[in-house]
């Protein structure tokens, strides 16, 4: 039962991931990637760690992808030019990924002692999950409240329009 | 059949599958050339960096390695905040979002 759920959203996850490479409309690339976090969310819980499966779903594929899709729709981004690239991603990019899979791949493969993963060696529990993180851990998640409120000041300061540019859509085209 | 049916999975499976992902983001980010995609790439390899630290949480036993992913995903939310905010500022300022057209920075 294990191995075909494994094998399914194995699937999906690579032909999520191998669609968002070949679709040229950045829409679909999106779809594909919300199709890939909750395959990989299921495969999480496999794992068996619930919280992180339940984050997945809400803050991957729920919150950064909605605010991808919205960027998408709000730019009204069109079909990607299909160029040749720059000359350095084939020279140099292309063997780099091949020498990075084929090195990741021996190094897995030639792995001893790696077990199995099984929902019957014990799933993580969210209680668990707190009492380390909000003992241990105290500091580093009140450094990443901060973190998130820089951001969050960020985002609003890059993206409002700055004084005496044109911000609105009739503006902008009649100036062309 | 069966046997292989009921067989549990191997770790070392899941962490091919997390190479795999990190190869194909490294690949959209490299030959993609609309800049959302580029981004939505390295949110792929996020993700395929996640699962692996995930499978290793459940090979040690360890509650470590589900809480860096944790911290992975805060830290991604507030990544795609920002990067979409300098997405937007440019698209306004350029209008466009192809790779190649916004290369001030070129070698």
């Amino acid at each position: 039962m294990h191995i075909i759920m494994f094998f399914l959203f194995a699937g999906f996850c690579l032909a999520g991931a191998i669609n968002l490479l070949v679709q040229s409309h950045p829409i679909n690339s999106a779809l594909s990637l919300i199709v890939v976090m909750t395959s990989l969310a299921v495969l999480y819980l496999m794992l068996g760690s619930e919280f992180l499966a339940a984050a997945q779903v809400i803050v991957y594929a729920g919150a950064i992808m909605v605010l991808f899709t919205f960027v998408v729709m709000l730019l009204n981004a069109g079909k990607e030019a299909r160029t040749r690239g720059s000359h350095a991603a084939w020279v140099v990019g292309f063997p780099a990924v091949v020498a990075i899979l084929s090195v990741l791949a021996t190094v897995i493969l030639t792995a001893q002692g790696l077990g199995t993963a099984s929902v019957s060696h014990g799933i993580t529990s969210t209680a668990e999950l707190g009492t380390v993180l909000f003992t241990e851990l105290l500091l580093p998640f009140e450094v990443t409240s901060v973190l998130i409120l820089i951001a969050i000041l960020g985002a609003v300061a890059l993206a409002r329009p700055s004084d005496g540019e044109p911000d609105t859509h009739e503006e902008r085209t009649a100036g062309k | 059949m069966n046997t292989f049916l009921s067989q549990e999975v191997p770790l070392s499976w899941y962490l091919i599958l997390s190479a795999v992902l990190f190869v194909l983001g490294i690949i959209g980010f490299l030959f993609k050339r609309n800049i959302i995609t580029t981004f939505m790439s390295i949110e792929l390899m996020l993700n395929a960096v996640n699962l692996s630290f995930v499978t290793f949480a459940q090979q040690w036993h360890t509650v470590k390695g589900q809480i860096f992913v944790f911290f992975v995903m805060v830290v991604a939310a507030a990544e795609a905040a920002v990067g979409l905010a300098i997405i937007i500022a440019i698209f306004r300022a350029r209008s466009t979002l192809a790779v190649d057209r916004i290369d001030l920075m070129r070698l």
